[in-house]
């Protein structure tokens, strides 16, 4: 074991369709380090969220087939230890969750201090082993209820949310997008956990609002030496609060570097393609030849290949091996473009 | 606020329920072929006799005049008296009131008791054998016709176990009345006697009664259900490992329940119209037993008066559904 604290490698799934299974994930690797905020970016559909959900245990029940690798978190096999082992140790404890859409997001008929106080019940770090009770009568004891409360205003203080105390009063639909997902950051974070998924926490937001969440994100994280992975298609929020990149193309990683050299250096074709994508000062926008393969035909070899401009015949016939450029950043290209 | 409003504004709405109803009963009752005065004179009657007694009970007015003086009379709280019995109608359906609420109450007790986790079973393990039981169960539930598992049930149960009495609500006098309901009144005053005599009574009637109740509300909840668990909220739930029983009586089923609440109160207009087969089957003494009797002597005016008694209950329970949906659904009332 290296010091990393999840590890993803080569996993491969697929969904079972009716026309047949599509392959969502091909061997798509990914490695987090304990503290380190982790873009995982990518077109939509390159298998981001399903890989954020893989590690999170949520994958459809029957409709998906894991076919091969592994994702360890700190030793443990998250695909292969019993799942109700893993919900109860591990997640909403060392792994919690930030979805993508926090409108829909919250239970819409219990008050917000209902369901984070669930949570804290089931998820607070004060919690010890309470007795084998039935699920539905579990109690509550109250010195830990106390101490669980504190900790919820503290927390919902540290987000920026004006009035906490009056908030968790409130249903969901009473308060705006902004402040949901300002609770669901502080509900990650209140089981003190070593890793946050968070699924495309602003696609769902005002533009006005993102660069706030985004900044609440990366501060926590930083002042609680909390992992997170954070899935993005956007390489702007990526530049603003990652340490580091891992970029995917239809369901393969194909590059991962440090923030500063994956700006600086780019070597896989995809991932300067992607960078040129970006609009900027006096420059056309140069968009991607091509289409991302579906996932029920996908090609052989490395996926980028029908839309590279450097594909040779070995592009087509086998997927590259990972190479070390250099410190923390790995590549998958047989023709990389170097620095001169 | 808005809730009070919402009680206010419905209990406003039954007055032109109320008309609208009266109206279409009295034209109904008006359009069918038989002559309830003919029927009254008896056999041997000549038409001389049968023309003197139309106008001695007013029926040869026109209608438009019979039913205002219907209408005033009601606004007195009289519904005129029955013909065939000379007793006051109101006071008639008031007696008769208590047993059918206590029956048709049973019955929607125990249709959710039983219809609720069924159908919450039958989403978790969908297109498992259970689920697949539980349909042919239900669909058998709504197409059984009630007087006819009424019969089946008085033949296992009464006449062959013999675990419960054939017909009627009670041995004896059965408790002192407070509310009208057996069940009720019995726990009231601590009479264990007549509370178990009542519920062996009203077993197989509000089983009859629940069957098909049942069985609609387990398909209205397996709905509600399968489309709830795959909303972005439960998968959340689920993401930061929130016990999984938790997540479904508790999350799930809340929200599955908005649906299924509004259905129980369709369904209680079911059970009040069902309740008239199956309490002349179990000659349980009650609206719907009247009703019948009323209906075979064309006796119009108890069938208008059972009616507005039906539509007002229906109205009321109603209310009283939406009252409960605001409850658990927080969005309907801001």
């Amino acid at each position: 074991m290296s010091g990393l604290l999840l590890e993803v490698d080569r996993l491969t799934l697929g969904f079972r369709t009716e026309r047949g299974l599509a392959r969502i994930l091909d061997g798509a690797s990914l490695r987090i380090a304990p503290g380190e905020v982790m873009g995982l970016v990518g077109e939509s559909g390159c298998g981001k969220t399903t890989l954020a959900r893989a590690i999170l245990g949520v994958l459809p029940a029957g409709g998906a087939q894991v076919d091969g690798g592994r994702i360890s978190f700190r030793g443990r096999d998250l695909l292969r230890e019993d799942p109700a082992t893993l919900a109860r140790d591990l997640r909403g404890r060392a792994i919690t969750f930030i979805p993508q859409d926090p409108f829909s997001s919250f239970n819409p008929v219990f008050t917000i201090g209902e369901q984070l106080m669930d949570l804290m019940k089931w998820k607070s770090p004060r919690r010890q082993g309470e007795g084998r009770w039935p699920t539905l009568l579990q109690p509550y004891p109250r010195a830990r209820r106390k101490a669980d409360r504190e900790a919820v205003l503290e927390m919902l203080a540290a987000v920026q949310l004006p009035n906490p105390a009056a908030i968790l009063q409130k249903y969901p639909h009473e308060v705006s997008g902004g402040q949901r997902q300002r609770l669901m950051i502080a509900m990650a974070l209140l089981p003190e956990p070593d890793l946050v998924i968070a699924d495309e926490p602003t696609t769902a937001l005002d533009v006005t609002i993102q660069a706030q969440i985004l900044g609440v994100i990366r501060r926590l994280a930083t002042e609680r030496r909390v992992a997170v992975l954070l899935t993005t298609h956007d390489l702007g929020s990526a530049w603003e609060i990652c340490d580091a990149v891992t970029v995917m193309y239809a369901g393969q990683d194909v590059e991962s570097a440090p923030i500063d050299r994956f700006f600086a250096a780019p070597a896989h074709p995809y991932t300067t393609r992607l960078l040129e994508s970006l609009p900027r000062e006096g420059a056309d926008v140069a968009g991607i030849p091509g289409e991302v393969p579906s996932p029920l035909a996908q090609p052989p070899g490395c996926r980028f290949y029908p839309r590279c401009d450097r594909a040779t015949e070995a592009c087509r016939a086998t997927r590259p091996e990972e190479t070390l450029l250099a410190e923390g950043h790995r590549l998958r290209c047989y023709h990389p473009r170097l620095p001169a | 606020m808005k809730r009070l409003e919402l009680i206010l504004s419905r209990l406003l709405w039954l007055v032109p329920t109320l008309i609208g109803l009266g109206v279409i009963t009295f034209a109904i009752s008006h359009v069918i072929p038989t002559d309830p005065v003919a029927i009254l004179a008896g056999e041997n009657a000549t038409a001389e006799q049968i023309a003197a007694l139309r106008t001695q009970l007013g029926f040869d007015r026109p209608l438009p005049v019979q039913l205002l003086a219907y209408f005033q009379d009601l606004l007195r709280g009289d519904m005129g008296v029955s013909l065939f019995s000379q007793q006051p109608i109101a006071e008639e359906l008031a007696t008769r009131l208590p047993a059918t609420l206590e029956l048709t109450f049973a019955a929607v007790l125990l249709a959710s008791v039983l219809g609720i986790p069924l159908g919450v079973v039958s989403a978790l393990r969908r297109n498992s054998a259970i689920d697949h039981a539980l349909r042919i169960v239900t669909v058998s539930g709504l197409a059984i016709p009630s007087f006819w598992l009424a019969i089946q049930l008085q033949y296992l149960f009464a006449m062959q176990i013999g675990v419960a009495p054939l017909n009627g609500r009670i041995d004896g006098f059965g408790p002192e009345p407070v509310t009208g309901l057996m069940l009720l009144d019995s726990l009231l005053q601590w009479d264990w006697e007549s509370f178990w005599g009542a519920l062996r009574h009203i077993a197989l009637p509000a089983i009859t009664l629940a069957l098909p109740a049942a069985a609609t509300i387990a398909r209205f909840t397996r709905a509600g259900v399968l489309e709830v668990v795959t909303s972005n909220y439960v998968l959340y739930e689920r993401a930061m490992g929130l016990p999984g029983a938790l997540v479904t009586w508790k999350y799930v089923l809340r929200n599955a329940l908005i649906s299924t609440v509004t259905q129980i109160g369709l369904i209680f207009g079911v059970l009040l119209s069902g309740a008239v087969v199956v309490e002349a089957v179990f000659d349980w003494p009650g609206l719907g037993a009247f009703a019948v009797i009323s209906i075979i002597q064309s006796d119009h005016r108890a069938v208008m008066g059972f009616t507005l008694w039906a539509g007002a209950i229906f109205v009321i329970v109603n209310l009283i559904v939406d009252v409960l949906h605001t409850l658990i659904d927080p969005r309907s009332t801001r």
